[in-house]
């Protein structure tokens, strides 16, 4: 067993290395292919970045009346967090924190700073600012918690049905980003792989009469099978080599230009942090596409 | 050893190439197989190695029918048969040594015995020196030679050559047919399979004439007279 697989290592690697050019352009093809593939991906890095930063802009306001104490908010807060589970984030905004917080996004404005003024009192009232994972129904399921439950009698305003049809714009939006980037890549990759089949097709065409001469001299399938579907896995290990070391260089290259575009994002941080993904994804892309066209094709040539 | 009985085939739509075969070889028996070309001699080898199914009739290998036989039978009965075929069929991407000691590769053999093995058949037929040239670097009798060597390297019950002196000079023609000579002296059965008049004639063995795809002729030391 361990001699005949070493024979079929053997016979694969001799294979390769003699057949430079068929070697080369099935490479090739497997790192464009891959690199398709890692584009789909950092792809979808920046996606999600933009639509969480999307999301975190909506959130739901839960004013409360403005006798009540920061102890009974607090307590509100902890049973909403118990009651809710998707919530993402809770947040407890004081009446003082309300007015420090207006203060400083309109001190360019003269006219709102005085007409505070002119009011006197500080009139913001105590709230909750709650931000979910973005589908609509978990603000209203928020929403009605509040205006429903033993402290409803405590709330003074919930403004979801103000902000109600951003927060579904917004969500369709996401939901179609994601939905379309799916199809898009799911397109991109079946292509891809066709083309990586043809081109493993025509390097295992070129061996159509030596496998019928080996099927002549009894050798068994996998004997002869074994050789191209190492050969495909050789392929997939080189053009993966290639490609990683592409993708950090590309990330790497573009990262500062991409920050523009995207504040925030450094696409070669994300790079960094996903590096094992990245790897298991074109290592297995580039092994499961060499593996599985060659086998495809052989098989064909096996039925002697 | 081998029998042929009531083999017939026809190739759709309706081209008869073999009709109503029926012979028995015997362990030992040289026999060849002559006709002209298109007289279904390709085709009758082709049955045997279970390349091709019969469109009716069966065909036995050491009492093994070949088309109902599964894969591994099929193998064995492959590795029993050694071809030789007129193209050689070498695999162009091996060299002359790794062709050889591919066929005993494939029957498991150890290393060490393939390397022991290998060495010798190729000093036999006289391509020691050529042990890492690859099959298109070789002439014709040299590729031809070659395919015989991978042919005998394993020892089968059964020699098969379809139309070896085909591409062949006069001189290589005559190292073939003696080479083959010498194995059946040996004790193997050796099935030759041509249009060469003047080798049947001066083998005086026997002879199975083919025409239109039918047996004319069955005759112990015949002659090729159509």
């Amino acid at each position: 067993m361990l001699t005949s697989f070493k024979r079929i290592f053997t016979f694969a690697v001799n294979d390769f290395s003699r057949n430079k050019g068929i070697s080369l352009a099935a490479i090739f093809v497997l790192i464009v292919t891959i690199m398709l593939v890692t584009g789909i991906f950092f792809f979808h890095g920046m996606a999600s970045y933009l639509i969480s930063q999307i999301q975190n802009k909506i959130d739901v306001t839960a004013y409360f009346k403005e006798d009540t104490s920061e102890q009974d908010i607090l307590k509100i807060k902890d049973e909403i967090l118990k009651m809710s589970p998707n919530i993402k984030n809770i947040e407890y905004v004081s009446k003082d924190q309300a007015l420090r917080i207006f203060n400083e996004k309109h001190k360019d404005s003269a006219v709102l700073i005085k007409a505070l003024e002119e009011v006197g009192d500080n009139p913001f009232l105590p709230s909750l600012n709650i931000t979910t994972n973005g589908d609509p129904s978990q603000y209203e399921e928020v929403s009605t918690i509040l205006q429903t439950s033993g402290f409803s009698k405590l709330v003074d305003k919930v403004d979801f049905s103000q902000k109600r049809d951003t927060i579904e714009k917004v969500y369709s939006i996401t939901s179609n980003i994601n939905r379309f980037g799916l199809l898009f890549g799911i397109i991109l990759i079946i292509v891809a792989m066709l083309v990586v089949y043809n081109t493993i097709k025509l390097a295992v065409d070129s061996s159509k009469e030596e496998i019928s001469t080996m099927r002549i001299v009894g050798a068994s399938n996998w004997f002869i099978r074994g050789p191209f579907i190492i050969q495909g896995m050789i392929y997939g290990v080189v053009a993966f080599l290639v490609c990683i070391l592409l993708s950090g260089f590309f990330a790497y290259m573009v990262s500062s230009k991409i920050a523009v575009v995207l504040p925030g994002f450094s696409i070669f941080s994300y790079f960094l942090t996903n590096f094992w993904i990245l790897v298991l994804i074109q290592l297995g892309f580039g092994i499961g596409v060499g593996i599985i066209s060659s086998s495809i094709v052989v098989r064909k040539y096996l039925n002697i | 050893m081998i029998k042929f009985n009531k083999v017939t085939k026809i190739y759709p739509p309706k081209t008869v190439v073999l009709q109503d075969i029926s012979f028995e070889i015997k362990e030992g028996e040289f026999v060849s197989i002559v006709g002209k070309s298109g007289a279904g001699k390709t085709t009758l080898i082709r049955l045997l190695l279970g390349l091709d199914e019969p469109t009716s009739g069966e065909v036995y290998f050491k009492d093994i029918n070949v088309h109902t036989a599964d894969s591994l039978q099929l193998r064995d009965i492959r590795r029993n048969i050694g071809v030789i075929y007129q193209d050689y069929k070498l695999l162009s991407a091996k060299t002359v040594y790794e062709n050889v000691a591919y066929v005993m590769a494939v029957e498991g053999k150890a290393h060490k015995k393939i390397e022991e093995e290998v060495p010798k058949v190729l000093e036999i037929i006289g391509l020691q020196n050529k042990v890492n040239n690859f099959p298109k670097e070789l002439s014709g009798g040299e590729q031809q030679r070659l395919a015989i060597a991978r042919a005998l390297v394993n020892h089968p019950d059964v020699i098969v050559a379809d139309e070896p002196t085909g591409n062949l000079d006069p001189y290589n023609t005559y190292e073939a047919i003696s080479l083959l000579q010498k194995i059946n002296q040996a004790g193997r059965t050796v099935i030759l399979a041509t249009h060469d008049r003047e080798i049947i004639n001066k083998l005086g063995k026997r002879v199975i004439t083919l025409e239109n795809g039918r047996i004319l002729r069955d005759e112990e030391a015949g002659r090729f007279v159509i």
